[in-house]
């Protein structure tokens, strides 16, 4: 074995294959600071290429992308407080504030070494699984797969905000929201209002980029100049390394958190940020200054994101079952190079594997010196005007959302979702809550049927269920003990007292009315496939109602959550900016996206960022080259509107 | 049977009359410097993304003028959205090539009403069959194949996606052998539902030709799986023949044959073999719009005939294409026409099946 994993080591380290290897750092690098855009897209790019590479490069270049990527999206997470990819969700809650006490630099560094330690240890179990896991795969059925699921959501129980209804009446509207679509139990449709788009359910990539991204965009464009209100970065590269060093043990128990999350199939990547998060605060004593800046909320996700993509490798290569939609495509690209994932990859194509491994390793460690030696240079991004950086802000997210689908509906998703993150952050409703339950909606329903129709309810009585359970109690009382005084952490930061509660409680009876249509759904469809919805049309329309009771009781009663800050500030609140990414979409509607983009950033550039029309045409058209440059190497044909309807026009108008 | 034979013997000679008595007539078409779009209804990473990006680079090397291919992703709707799409919009210029899948042929077959799309009005420059093969558990009992009547003993545990996707063969070929199964939805993908079956949770299950080799052959020489009959292949006179990988395996006919004592014959045959035909022996076509002039459609046909000779194909394609012999020119149209017809009578039965026993509202 040894001897097997230096020879692959050595077949690495030839300049050819080490190029590849750096070549998907480097993509990987930008896909990965690029807000929305992770694994997938970046995994996308490469495979048109896969024809004709050898097999060691092939595989370097295409691993080199999928490790870094959970590395450096923390840019955006701790510098703009909009998540890079759906891996650092959680980074935003305590490495933005770090950001803006200007402690950006130590947040950074704490971030990439923790990031470093989970990629490192994510090969390591990889190495040493690779021969055994099979049967520590095998022992995760459905029965443990609905547990977990129940593990994940016990996370609600520390991420809620400091009013535990509001927070579970969130997490009921995420599985609300991620129940639209096909049930799992019989394949009626939900809540799709018959629509083709519907029917598949809505892209966690769009929900994300909505509930976090636009509110986030909005928000800091509301504030106007810079986002770093002091320095960029700050000072403290050394401090961060050291804050890591000191919670190594807090590193490593992330990392083996990520590394089991990412190797049982079936749960997804979704929410192991949001788990090691969960779990760090649930461990911690003087859990105060979480969501505030606490450098423990930092490393607690960077380690386990980084180190689920090693587990992840294990389904993936062992059974050829990919463990998350980067896997997936990360398998299509293995069997365009004539390699069949199965249990071969622990015997006879072993030499594969060990090279996957080493890759994994190799550019861990190169991406966090690359990610460090560009720090800098990405911080001073945070100096600019805002106002200069929206639009390109407002391209991106359009261009991730759109890679789902291809199609009008994923941008008008994205407004919706968007609208709705704004809400909920404005009134202090737990958009991470309301995340878990989104991912974990269809997970909860699919197992928890699967799992009574396998084994009968005495699936509760297997070992590996009980002991799922006993964590799952553990964890829930970790994160209510000492409630409401401190003991969660307020995701949504902290507000000023709304003096007007009128507003909050319309919100409020629109999300109780969502429950009531997912509860009168429910009983729209076979036995099977009413459960759930109607459960969670009970427990989140009731929690609803127990916040309206607060609300209609006045501020104090609420909660301390009242964001309302619409009484104390003088402009029109975050409407103007979603008006202008509204424009952006309507505009898409009629005349297709690129047009509608470049008349965006024009007026965008003149009449709220005031540049100059030189300013203006340089930003357009780095804009417009950039976008057309991606959407090349995509081959991608961006949404089209009214326009191209009726008139058939060349790309990219087309 | 007789029905289905010579109905695709019908449309076959339409298509001959249509578009592939002509080669040669027409000037050569030229695609020198023009970009052709594959566009696949699914997203990057499946199996059809991963046949057309297989294909792509053989097919610019091949066309007359050499021009760029690419692979152009419209995912959504289970393949429907993509498909609907090309059907509306696709121009007869010869420059995009649709590969429909399984998935887009079965809710077509059973008359979706989302399906705005006709297979008549498109015609196969190539098809891509594949085969599949049913297996049990181990646990069952059962040591080999010839034991399958021991099955009728037993309740059998079947994990599933959909009953209308492509699970709906095993479900009917399952429901003709008379043998008692529960199935369990909601699987997303085939490789979930082999690990149920190796986990012990699934004791029969079903896989396409390249995942059995890969995963299930180890499990047949482990000892914990049994292999019981191929869907077997459409054989030249349009008979189910064994399955050229799995020659030792018998088709579902044989197995019938062994179990009820007669030939398969009625509806719910015809249901049958026109679904495993569609999921398996046509699987995955390329085609173009029907009234492409027919010098470009000759222009393709011999692009694709190219293809599937060039060695370099057939050295690199094991893991993409099987063994099977990719279908060019007129066992295109052959085997495309009956992967994409099903009769009124054995459409209906399908239906009233799967409403009755499977809850499904069509």
């Amino acid at each position: 074995m040894t001897a097997a994993l230096l020879d692959a080591l050595l077949g690495l380290l030839t300049v050819d294959h080490f190029a590849f290897l750096m070549l998907g750092v480097c993509l990987g690098l930008v896909i990965g600071v690029l807000p929305g855009l992770g694994g997938i897209a970046g995994l996308s790019l490469l495979l048109p290429f896969l024809y004709g590479m050898d097999q060691t490069s092939a595989l370097a270049m295409l691993i080199g992308l999928v490790a870094i990527i959970p590395t450096s999206d923390t840019f955006t997470s701790v510098l703009m407080g909009i998540p890079g990819s759906s891996a650092s969700q959680a980074t935003v809650l305590d490495g933005f504030p770090l950001a803006k006490q200007g402690e950006a630099a130590r947040a950074l560094s704490a971030a990439f070494f923790a990031s470093l330690i989970g990629g490192l240890f994510g090969a390591l179990v990889l190495t040493l699984f690779v021969l055994i896991a099979r049967p520590l795969i095998l022992a995760f059925g459905s029965a443990e797969l609905f547990m977990l699921t129940l593990f994940g959501l016990s996370m609600v129980g520390v991420l809620s905000g400091a009013n535990l209804a509001k927070g579970i009446a969130a997490a009921s509207l995420g599985l609300a929201i991620g129940m639209v679509g096909a049930a799992p139990a019989t394949g009626e449709y939900r809540m799709e209002f018959g629509s083709l788009y519907l029917m598949d359910g809505l892209p966690l990539v769009i929900v994300a980029l909505g509930i976090f991204a636009l509110p986030e965009i909005v928000d800091l464009l509301r504030g106007g100049a810079s986002i770093a209100e002091r320095a960029a970065l700050g000072s403290g590269w050394f401090k961060g390394i050291a804050d890591t060093w000191r919670h190594k043990w807090l590193s490593l128990r992330c990392a083996g958190l990520g590394a089991i999350v990412g190797a049982i199939p079936g749960l997804g990547g979704g929410v192991v940020d949001w788990i090691a998060y969960g779990h760090v605060v649930q461990t911690t004593k003087d859990r105060g200054n979480f969501g505030k800046g606490d450098i423990r909320g930092v490393i607690a996700p960077e380690s386990a994101n980084n180190a689920k993509e090693g587990g992840a490798l294990l389904p993936t290569l062992l059974f050829g079952i990919p463990g998350s939609g980067s896997m997936a495509i990360f398998l299509a690209g293995m069997i365009l190079l004539g390699l069949q994932p199965g249990p071969a990859m622990a015997d006879r194509n072993l030499d594969v594997t060990y090279t996957i491994i080493w890759s994994l390793a190799l550019s861990n460690v190169l991406g966090t010196g690359l990610c460090i030696a560009l720090a800098p240079g990405i911080a001073h991004l945070t100096t600019l005007r805002y106002a200069l950086i929206a639009p390109f802000m407002f391209m991106v997210i359009s261009f991730a959302s759109f890679q789902a689908t291809r199609s009008f509906n994923d941008m008008v998703t994205l407004l919706v979702v968007g609208v709705l993150g704004t809400l909920m952050r404005r009134f202090g409703w737990s958009r991470p809550a309301f995340l878990i339950g989104f991912v974990l909606a269809p997970l909860a329903e699919r197992y928890l049927y699967q799992a009574v129709q396998f084994a009968g309810w005495s699936f509760l009585t297997r070992p590996i269920v009980l002991i799922i359970l006993a964590l799952t109690v553990a964890s829930l009382w970790a994160g209510l003990r000492r409630r409401p005084a401190g003991a969660a952490v307020n995701t949504e930061g902290v507000g000023g007292a709304a003096t007007r509660m009128l507003p909050q409680i319309l919100f409020s009876i629109a999300i109780a009315g969502l429950f009531a249509f997912t509860f009168i759904e429910g009983l729209g469809v076979s036995f099977l496939a009413q459960i759930f919805p109607v459960a969670v049309g009970v427990v989140g329309g009731g929690a609803t109602l127990l916040v309206l009771v607060q609300q209609m009781r006045g501020p104090k009663e609420a909660g301390t959550a009242n964001f309302d800050t619409e009484a104390s500030v003088s402009d029109f609140g975050p409407w103007p900016y979603l008006a202008w990414f509204a424009a952006l979409i309507g505009l898409t509607g009629l005349i297709g996206f690129f047009a509608a983009l470049v008349i965006f950033f024009v007026t965008f550039l003149r009449v709220v960022a005031r540049s100059s029309w030189v300013q203006t045409a340089v930003l357009t058209a780095a804009a417009a080259l950039f976008i057309l440059t991606l959407a090349k190497a995509l081959n991608l044909v961006f949404p089209g509107g009214l326009l191209q309807d009726t008139y058939d026009l060349p790309w990219p108008f087309r | 049977m007789s029905g289905l034979t010579r109905r695709s013997a019908l449309g076959a000679t339409a298509a001959m009359a249509a578009g592939l008595a002509l080669p040669g007539s027409a000037r050569a078409a030229d695609f020198a410097g023009r970009t052709i779009e594959f566009i696949i209804p699914f997203a990057e990473g499946g199996g059809s993304d991963v046949w057309a990006r297989f294909l792509a680079p053989f097919i610019a090397r091949h066309l007359p003028g050499r021009p760029t291919v690419i692979v152009r992703n419209v995912p959504g709707g289970g393949s429907i959205t993509g498909a609907n799409e090309y059907a509306a919009r696709a121009r007869p210029d010869g420059l995009s090539l649709f590969g429909p899948s399984a998935s887009t042929h079965l809710p077509f077959l059973l008359g979706d009403p989302r399906v705005r799309y006709d297979y008549a009005r498109w015609t196969p420059v190539l098809v891509s069959p594949t085969g599949g093969v049913v297996y049990v558990s181990a646990r069952t009992g059962v040591r080999n194949g010839s034991e399958i009547a021991r099955l009728r003993d037993q309740e059998l545990v079947f994990a599933s996606q959909t009953a209308t996707g492509f699970d709906v063969v095993p479900i009917l070929a399952l429901h003709l052998l008379g043998l008692k199964v529960r199935y369990v939805f909601g699987m997303r993908g085939r490789g979930e539902a082999r690990l149920a079956v190796e986990r012990g949770e699934a004791s029969i299950d079903h896989q396409t030709t390249p995942a059995y080799r890969a995963s299930v052959v180890p499990m047949v020489n482990a000892g914990t799986a049994v292999p019981l009959f191929s869907y077997g292949v459409l054989g030249a006179d349009g008979q189910i023949v064994r399955d050229p990988t799995f020659p030792d395996l018998p088709h579902f006919g044989e197995v019938y044959r062994a179990l009820h004592g007669r030939d398969p014959e009625g509806p719910a045959f015809a249901a049958y073999t026109a679904c495993a035909t569609a999921a398996f022996a046509g699987q995955k076509p390329a085609v173009l719009p029907r009234d492409t002039p027919p010098d470009i459609i000759a222009a393709w046909h011999r692009t694709i005939a190219a293809v599937v000779a060039d060695p370099d194909l057939k050295a690199r394609g094991e893991e993409v294409l099987g063994d099977y012999a990719q279908a060019v020119g007129a066992d295109a149209e052959r085997l495309y026409r009956v992967a994409t017809t099903i009769s009124p009578e054995a459409r209906a039965w399908v239906r009233d099946y799967l409403t009755a026993n499977f809850n499904v509202r069509f």
